[in-house]
């Protein structure tokens, strides 16, 4: 190699000026082909998400139209008299989506605190494809379980409650009475409480992925630095892991509403689906939007199905909200908690 | 020598370790004591573990709570329930728990022990729970699942008054397969390329897209349903042509997409995120294009994880109702055809089996949803079996296959220099 060795000296003429090399490269008809498809598969993917929010407003619109503003009033469902509204539903999902939360909130976080604190380093991989395995176990299963098998034993429990804390007005319920040896305990059953329960365990591992995620990323200089400073394992991690974890724990708890809000099956099987607005959580009979859709698309009309499409509308537009908000507080959390060490 | 502190550049000192008495360091230099026994290995401390006393008043109090609570529940208080029984001797068992580690422990190291507690038991409360859901399902199952009947039969002639020796659930077994096959061929080559996209050609349209796709996997499935319901079956009119399909396999497959599509691609990227990029360096080096890095460097170094992505994203798609519920129609009898006529799954027949109410149907539910999870527990195994290793990581295996390659071109090149008369 007789390469000419390097001069600090800019070899140009006098008089030229400099023009910078383009450093673009060519790319072969191949690559152009392959990123062009690559692009189209993106802008498909969201095609096609603006297409479902796109179809449901269409097919609502016609019902929304004809209701106004009572549809987020009404109390009822007869969309053939011109009467239905998603107030009671509505109301619902958001109770049973808090209650699930109340929940899967102390579960999500022990457990995620667990697996990246506590748990020995060949527990940690099994552990976590357990949680993994406990979100793709079929939505249909938790609702067999929650019906059959959960409802019976937590009727006690529903009972215990509405007894000794019945003047809340929440854990009120109405046709209850705890004097009476015979009482049915029907008025217990299909309620808030036990669909809230059931969800909870659906939501739980999404919540506590989010949460583990976000303490093994508390930095190890701060972790080292508490215990050199005599603190405990709990001091460590009241200190360090749950202060760098904040944005996970709020952003994976809202994640988990999201999916409460939205779940269809589990709680279609497990509530007595009403209409109205019910404030009791331990009463039988409570309401959902995605169990309102999956109980009457059967038998509906095309004015029926345009006003399930709104309800459906307004079940999308809240979970997007509360996902949006999720992922952004997540996704600043994450910028944000940078280790100075 | 890493234990010692020295304010001095180190000077050519004889070794300290294997000098019988201590060495006079040379002034100016500071030097911690040396450790008791210099002849024996120094002994490597346990700063964590469990010491006697713990195991002692965790036992103390557990035995303490289940007596007290027995007590509480069998003499004193008109108290009864499975659950009460646990909640109060939970609470029991924390509080005297607290009062045994606070008889010869600091009140910081009480609530370390106290929050350890806690939160081992909250850990093993899920898993008591996870494995409650499919325990009890295995246990209630086998009544349907041990007649044959019940893996070769449809339902057509079993009503809630058949017993279990007729009928099954062989047509909810062929739609959930062709169903979920269905969804496979759409969304794998789609969300796969779609996650290459994201990460391949990173800007201001990927970062969009990514953020829709992260909100989409949150997307209610019943909405999934829907927008099917909407779209395809009510059908659109394009000009003359009124596009439409009608209540079956197609649309259920369709409508399973859509819920899996972001799934498969959120997985996917973030599997494709940590392939290093020094490899793709390397292939760039070497005069690859971009799609031929991708091709021969990027997929197959993620390759397992992808596989895992696609099957952890179908066991979530195949045990979704609602989508299904919306579009596939329901039915009793076996059909093979997705496009023509309704189709169940098995998610589909647990639900409407459970719903019924009627207890011979109930039964037929449990075993339907045994047989559920059943395919999504052996999805699972698969999925930890073969996705067990981060990418670029080869199993021995691979290796030796690798090693065997690289040995073959070495032959290849060297027989074609044997034959030119130099290096190509």
């Amino acid at each position: 190699m007789t390469a000419p060795a390097y001069s600090p000296q800019p070899r140009i003429a006098p008089g030229e000026t400099d023009v910078p090399r383009p450093l673009t490269a060519r790319r072969g008809t191949q690559d152009r082909a392959f990123r062009g498809l690559a692009r189209g598969s993106g802008g498909l993917v969201l095609g096609m998400m603006a297409l479902v929010g796109g179809f449901l407003v269409l097919r609502g619109w016609q019902a929304l139209r004809v209701d106004g503003i009572r549809f987020l009033t009404v109390q009822q469902w007869e969309p053939d008299s011109h009467d239905f509204g998603i107030a009671g539903v509505l109301t619902g999902s958001v109770l049973i989506g808090l209650t699930a939360i109340f929940f899967a909130l102390p579960l999500a976080l022990g457990t995620a605190l667990y697996i990246s604190e506590y748990a020995p380093a060949f527990l940690k991989r099994t552990l976590v494809s357990l949680v993994d395995l406990m979100a793709a176990i079929p939505s249909v299963v938790y609702g067999l379980w929650g019906f059959l098998f959960l409802q019976q034993h937590v009727i006690g429990v529903a009972r215990f409650i509405s007894t000794y804390l019945g003047w809340i007005p929440i854990f009120k319920v109405d046709g209850a009475d705890p004097h009476n040896p015979l009482i049915n305990l029907n008025v217990y059953s299909g309620s808030t409480f036990i669909a809230g329960l059931t969800v909870a365990l659906m939501v739980t591992p999404i919540a506590c992925s989010v949460m583990r995620e976000a303490f093994s990323q508390a930095p190890l200089g701060e972790r080292e630095g508490a215990y050199a400073l005599g603190a405990t394992r709990w001091g460590m991690i009241r200190t360090v892991v749950l202060p760098f974890g904040r944005g996970g724990i709020i952003g994976g708890t809202m994640l988990g509403l999201g999916r409460a809000l939205g779940e269809t099956i589990a709680v279609y099987i497990v509530i007595s689906l009403g209409f109205t607005i019910q404030p009791h959580i331990l009463q039988a009979g409570t309401g959902s939007v995605s169990a309102l859709i999956a109980n009457h698309y059967g038998a509906a009309t095309a004015f029926d199905m345009a006003g399930l499409m709104a309800a459906g509308l307004a079940l999308f537009l809240l979970t997007l909200i509360v996902n949006f908000a999720a992922s952004a507080i997540v996704a600043r959390s994450r910028s944000g908690a940078v280790s100075e060490a | 020598m890493d234990l010692y502190t020295e304010t001095t550049p180190p000077q050519p000192q004889p070794e300290p370790q294997s000098q019988p008495g201590p060495a006079t360091p040379p002034a100016g230099t500071t030097v911690v004591a040396e450790p008791g026994e210099p002849d024996r290995p120094e002994r490597r401390r346990r700063t964590g573990g469990f010491r006697r006393d713990d195991l002692l008043a965790l036992l103390g109090a557990l035995a303490g709570a289940l007596s007290f609570t027995l007590l509480l529940f069998t003499q004193l208080a008109p108290f009864d329930g499975l659950i009460g029984f646990f909640v109060v001797g939970y609470a029991a068992f924390l509080v005297f728990y607290t009062f045994l580690v606070a008889l010869e422990e600091s009140w910081p190291a009480v609530r370390d022990r106290l929050a350890s507690a806690v939160v081992h038991s909250i850990a093993l409360l899920l898993l008591l729970a996870l494995g409650d859901v499919i325990v009890y399902v295995f246990s209630q199952g086998p009544q349907a699942l041990r007649h044959l009947n019940f893996w070769t039969q449809d339902l057509r002639a079993a009503g809630p008054l058949q017993p279990l020796t007729i009928g099954g659930v062989r047509h909810a077994m062929i739609g959930t397969f062709e169903q979920i096959t269905i969804a496979l061929a759409i969304t794998v080559p789609l969300g796969l390329l779609c996650a290459v996209f994201l990460n391949e050609l990173p800007g201001r349209f990927a970062r969009f897209v990514r953020t829709i796709a992260d909100a989409a996997t949150a997307l209610p499935s019943v909405v999934a349903g829907l927008f099917v319901y909407a779209a395809l079956i009510i059908g659109v009119q394009i000009g003359p042509v009124h596009l439409q399909i009608q209540k079956g396999g197609l649309a259920a497959g369709l409508a399973i997409s859509v819920m899996m599509l972001p799934i498969i691609i959120r997985a996917a990227d973030v599997v494709l995120r940590l392939v290093p990029g020094s490899l793709k360096e390397a292939s760039y080096a070497l005069g690859a294009g971009q799609w031929r890095t991708v091709w021969t460097v990027t997929l197959p170094t993620a390759r397992s994880g992808l596989a895992t992505a696609v099957i952890l994203g179908s066991a979530r798609g195949l045990g979704e109702t609602s989508p299904v519920l919306l579009t596939a129609g329901y039915n009793t009898y076996t059909n093979g055809n997705p496009v023509q006529g309704p189709q169940t799954s098995l998610p589909l027949a647990v639900f409407k089996l459970v719903t019924s109410g009627e207890p011979l149907q109930i039964q037929r539910a449990y075993g339907a949803a045994a047989v559920l999870i059943l395919v999504v527990l052996v999805l699972f195994i698969t999925a930890r079996i073969i996705g067990g290793h981060g990418p670029g990581h080869l199993t021995g295996r691979q290796r030796r296959a690798r090693a065997s390659a690289s040995i073959r071109d070495l032959d290849r090149i060297l027989a074609r220099t044997a034959q030119n008369g130099s290096l190509p």
